[in-house]
């Protein structure tokens, strides 16, 4: 089985994030970078596929030559190896993104076969566009669920699970086909010492890609007015209860 | 929460381990109407003590650091916050066993009970450590995990409980405002706080907040790395938080330390890396905390092959933590304690550890209480040791890269440093560079040990120069010194001293002021010299000089290289306001060189000139009758004005040469020229620091002279003292009424030979005087016996070594041991008091 999951590098989340003086970037002298939360779950999705029904995980991301690194945390938990689609100049808008890595993913499998399945994350964390996925399936003509809470294999039909507030919905996808993970799928694992150092080996390929501008255009970017929130402290012990009691009349729990 | 004050006796800025216990020990001192506060939350503001290893490995070759490790340990263990688990530090390489028997000396010396393990012993005791690639062990079984944070909150709760204390967390310092000098207020974001005193306790950041009052503390935020990997079967099944000795990996530079089911890897193997204190990002801005930064992996990727080549288990175990830590460097690698020379009351308690911090907090405030440790002789954490050069970013950087690799090093007592050299040159430097002098760092002066010139005397004497047979005694020294040594007591030499300091006191208070500041009488004469202690309140040794008075209200101090810092502080910082005494700097413009043996008075005769009383220039009579020992007088050599000072630290008749730096290399040249004819050779600081000094006797600030003693037990007590009041004068006379309890004296070793057959020389580095069936020797205030200095004596056909002791064992003649790389060596006491085992009577220096 051959799965290709394509993941992006974002800054580590966890703390406050700046945003450059010209409003165009945000500030990462202080922060570190990961790959996207739900690509995260999707290469531990795919590397528990292999696992189970044997196979190998590629992984793929278009980004700054950085983005190495991230391709290489991926190996460290599991695939096999790499490409990088390196560019320059600061992000691209979706649509530039998508049919880059739709040539890619053409490229690849003209040498290695087609893929299976090819996993997206549901969106990415830092821009949240939720539509490189889509483009990228509806170019290569692959079907494709977003949202995945589940994931199983069939006989050459994908088994994807979503959940929506009215129960779960049930997808059976021809192979080869696309699916968006979202996070919660699995506990991604952490790498271990060894993972990390076969990582340092792996295969990882580059390939530049042109492609078109998309119409996609950011224009600034803006924090948002910061939460101000107020803690009180109503006492210790046994003594702060009818203040508890009090709050909680005052706020309509109790009456 | 309660208002920030408008006023208080003390501000404490940082609520890590040391701001903390701080405020504890304060509080415990007496001090009330205190205020910390830290811009982090607690209990963990966000600082190096909040992802500390938090082990303890109480052995330490240095002494100062040794005693503030042991104190904190007893504090931890004070606040049941110590939990023992044993430490193996293990080799991979013969040069690390043998550092390993220095460290059993070393241990010996401060009491620390450890022993040696063969490979096979190590695993019994980790049974997960691949014991193949280890030699040996070193294994303390009294070595900790503490807990810093808990302990700091007991501590700071201490003194909230006593009603000493109010905290003040997430409150960021804006500012620091001066008034003529000293400290005045500490202006928050919620509001400003006069105070009398502000402590700077804040790690990382304690350079940004002292440049806010205009203070310098020289560190740097430096990265140490870490991850945490597990969970790991062995370890969980322990059930414990530490259940198995922690491993230093000496020769890897890192180490694994359990935490409950995982393992930590640090590591001091990495490239150095540093940050600027504006850089840390804030509490908002950090993932983590701002010490704990995002893991540079790459630089990480070798120390994990070399601990999964130690412990396979590590392995397959996850990352589920990593780090690039920040914690403090310094250049010389040693604390920056005490009060800013720049303003007044302003206070530095930065650089430190979690294994000394506590400890150090005491002698913080100890010394803010009564004027000086009682802990231990802070000699070299004093803020006040840093010369101006010392405290540039440029220094700090050149010197943390060259040692943050050496945190797990073998390093040489008489080691060198690469980086930052010729940075203070005296006149002399082509000249001596010309006779292929090999150049030692005196804190920036270039100064010559020894001269490749001079290895032609070897033959001369080829007794006293037999070479070193074990390459580590012989590290960092030659047996051409033995050679200078002989050729100067037989002839002639000359010694450049120019990285001396001299400081001029000038004015109608001058007199007054340093009789203040003196034990001995400086109401001398003019062209007459004093040599003194000074000390500190509590009567021990605070520092060591000579002082010569040129005029009667012009006073000229002469200090050391190593102590020229802290010199300057303590007399300025005492110095009276009011105008009366007027401080200059001289050390700048002024050379010296040292002219000493029996032919220095021929050989000064030859150039010294005068102008008589008409104007007329003759010779000048440098004869013991004309001009005595202890004298000074300005001169005209070859046409130079110079000072001729006639005092020996060598035990030599002859002076120390003082001129303009611009007239130097004229004056070193005319003194080469007239001692031609009588063999002059110049002499490096092998002879002048350690062979001439130590068959004499004298004893050196820093070395035998620290704050723990006093002068009656240093044998340099004066028979009379003088009637005006002195710094430590109450104390000093208590301790001349009290028999005293340890006396300097000087040993020879009596058999050099080792197990090996290999003969051994004592590097004086702590080693441990050890009665005949090798017990400690400890005096009755609790000081053990160790070497002080240790050297040659080619004059004595010996080798010496100095060292306190008790009075039951300071008795001439009297047998006892010396530890030196894990061996007892026979030795004898030769000398109890000051002395000279060289020439008793001084007659050589006097006639």
């Amino acid at each position: 089985m051959k799965i290709l999951v394509c993941v992006k590098r974002v800054p580590a989340p966890g703390a406050r994030i700046n945003i450059t003086d010209d409003g165009q970037a945000v500030d990462t002298a202080f922060l570190g970078f990961t790959v996207s939360p739900h690509e995260e779950c999707a290469v531990e999705a795919a590397v528990q596929l292999t696992e189970k029904y044997g196979g190998e995980v590629t992984v793929l991301t278009l980004g700054p030559p950085e983005a190495e690194e991230q391709l290489r945390t991926a190996v460290s938990v599991g695939a096999i190896k790499g490409m990088l689609v390196p560019i320059e100049g600061g992000e691209w808008d979706p649509q530039r993104t998508a049919a880059a890595i739709t040539q890619s993913i053409r490229q690849l499998e003209s040498t290695e076969g087609a893929y299976d399945l090819v996993l997206f994350g549901n969106e990415s964390a830092d821009s949240c566009g939720y539509q490189v996925g889509v483009r990228v399936a509806y170019a290569l003509g692959r079907p494709m669920v977003n949202g995945a809470k589940g994931l199983d294999v069939n006989e050459q039909v994908a088994v994807v699970r979503r959940e929506s507030d009215a129960g779960q919905e049930i997808y059976r996808l021809p192979m080869p086909s696309c699916v968006g993970i979202k996070e919660g799928i699995n506990l991604p694992r952490y790498p271990t010492m060894k993972g990390r150092l076969a990582s340092k080996k792996a295969e990882v390929s580059r390939v530049v890609q042109e492609a078109p501008v998309g119409g996609l255009k950011m224009v600034t970017l803006q924090r948002p007015p910061e939460r101000v929130s107020n803690t009180q402290i109503l006492g210790t012990g046994p003594e702060a209860a009818p203040a508890v009691v009090d709050l909680l009349v005052e706020l309509g729990v109790l009456r | 929460m309660s208002e920030i004050p408008s006023r208080a006796k003390c501000v404490i800025i940082g609520a890590g381990i040391v701001g903390n216990c701080l405020a504890g020990h304060l509080s415990a001192l007496g001090w009330h109407d205190m205020v910390l506060i830290d811009k982090g939350p607690l209990p963990n503001p966000g600082g190096s003590t909040g992802h500390a290893s938090n082990f303890i490995f109480p052995t330490d070759h240095n002494k100062e650091m040794a005693l503030l490790t042991l104190a904190s340990q007893q504090q931890y263990i004070d606040h049941g916050m110590n939990n023992t688990c044993g430490g193996i530090e293990v080799a991979r390489t013969p040069e690390r066993l043998e550092e390993f028997n220095r460290r059993m000396t070393s241990a010996t010396s401060w009491g620390i009970d450890s022993k040696l393990l063969s490979p096979t012993e190590v695993k019994e005791l980790v049974p997960f450590i691949n014991e193949k690639v280890v030699l040996g062990g070193f294994y303390t079984p009294s070595v900790s995990v503490v807990d810093s944070l808990q302990t700091g909150t007991l501590m700071r709760e201490s003194a909230v409980k006593a009603g000493h204390l109010k905290v003040f967390a997430n409150t960021e310092v804006l500012d620091l405002e001066t008034d003529n000098g000293a400290i005045k207020a500490v202006v928050t974001n919620k509001g400003r706080i006069e105070a009398e005193y502000v402590v700077i306790a804040c790690g990382v950041w304690s350079p940004r907040v002292a440049e806010m009052a205009g203070a310098n503390i020289p560190l740097t935020p430096a990265v140490h790395q870490m991850a945490d990997v597990g969970p790991i079967d062995i370890l969980q099944q322990s059930n414990a938080e530490v259940a198995y000795p922690i491993i230093r990996d000496m020769d890897t530079f890192c180490y694994e330390r359990q935490t409950a089911g995982s393992m930590e890897v640090g590591s001091y193997a990495h490239r150095p890396i540093f940050m600027h204190p504006n850089d840390i990002p804030s509490n908002e801005e950090s993932a983590l905390s701002p010490t704990e930064l995002p893991l540079t992996q790459d630089d990480f990727d070798p120390q994990m092959e070399q601990a999964i080549e130690l412990m396979e288990m590590l392995g397959d175990a996850e990352i589920k933590y990593a780090i690039n830590g920040l914690l403090s460097l310094t250049p010389d690698a040693m604390p920056v304690l005490g009060e800013t020379p720049e303003v007044k009351n302003l206070w530095s308690a930065a650089a430190v550890w979690i294994k000394e911090g506590p400890g150090i907090a005491q002698l913080v405030a100890e010394w803010m209480t009564y004027g000086y440790p009682h802990l231990c002789d802070p000699h070299s954490s004093d803020i006040s040791r840093f010369y101006a050069h010392e405290k540039s970013e440029h220094h700090i950087y050149a010197r943390c890269a060259e040692h943050f690799n050496k945190t797990y090093g073998i390093v040489h007592p008489r080691e060198q440093w690469a980086s930052q050299r010729d940075m203070r040159r005296s006149p002399f430097y082509a000249r001596e560079e010309a006779l292929g002098a090999t150049f030692f760092d005196a804190r920036g002066w270039e100064r010559p040990q020894w001269f490749a010139s001079n290895a032609k005397l070897m033959d001369k004497f080829k007794d006293a120069c037999e070479p070193r047979e074990h390459e580590w005694d012989a590290r960092w020294w030659s047996p051409i010194t033995n050679a200078e040594h002989l050729q100067m007591r037989e002839s002639v030499g000359m010694v450049d001293l120019t990285a001396f300091n001299e400081f001029d006191f000038t004015g109608p208070g001058a007199m007054a002021f340093l009789q203040y500041m003196c034990v001995n009488n400086v109401d001398v004469a003019v062209g007459r010299s004093v040599y003194t202690p000074l000390l500190t309140p509590g009567g021990g040794f605070r520092g060591d000089l000579t002082i010569m008075r040129l005029g009667t209200e012009h006073f000229r101090v002469i200090t050391g290289a190593f102590d020229g810092g802290r010199d300057k502080y303590w007399f300025t910082r005492h110095m009276p306001q009011d105008g009366s005494v007027t401080f200059t700097d001289m050390s700048s413009s002024l050379c010296t060189i040292g002219v000493w043996g029996p032919n220095a008075e021929k050989t000064m005769a030859k150039a010294t000139m005068n102008l008589d009383a008409e104007g007329r220039l003759v010779p000048f009579d440098v004869s013991q009758a004309a001009f005595p020992y202890g004298s000074v007088r300005e001169v005209l050599i070859d046409g130079v004005p110079a000072w001729m000072f006639r005092i020996s630290y060598v035990g030599e008749n002859g002076w120390e040469v003082y001129t303009k730096m611009e007239h130097g290399l004229r004056l070193w040249d005319t003194i080469a020229k007239a001692g031609e004819e009588f063999g002059i050779i110049p002499v490096g600081m092998g002879v002048y620091a350690v062979t001439g000094r130590i068959e004499k006797g004298y004893r050196l600030m820093g070395a035998e002279l620290e704050s723990e003693y006093n002068p009656v037990e240093a044998g340099l007590a004066r028979p009379k003292v003088k009637s005006t009041d002195f710094i430590g004068k109450a104390a000093y006379l208590k301790a001349r009424e009290e028999k005293p309890v340890a006396t300097m004296c000087t040993l020879e070793i009596l058999d050099h030979s080792s197990k090996s057959g290999i003969k051994r020389y004592p590097t004086g580095g702590n080693e441990p005087i050890l009665t005949k069936t090798g017990e400690r020797i400890v005096d009755a205030k609790g000081r053990v016996s160790r070497v002080t200095t240790a050297g040659a004596a080619p004059s004595l056909g010996t080798y010496l070594l100095l060292a306190y002791l008790p009075p039951e064992h300071a008795v001439e003649g009297n047998e006892l041991r010396v530890m030196y790389m894990n061996e007892l060596f026979p030795v004898k006491v030769a000398r109890v008091g000051s002395q000279p085992l060289f020439d008793p009577t001084d007659a050589r220096m006097k006639s």
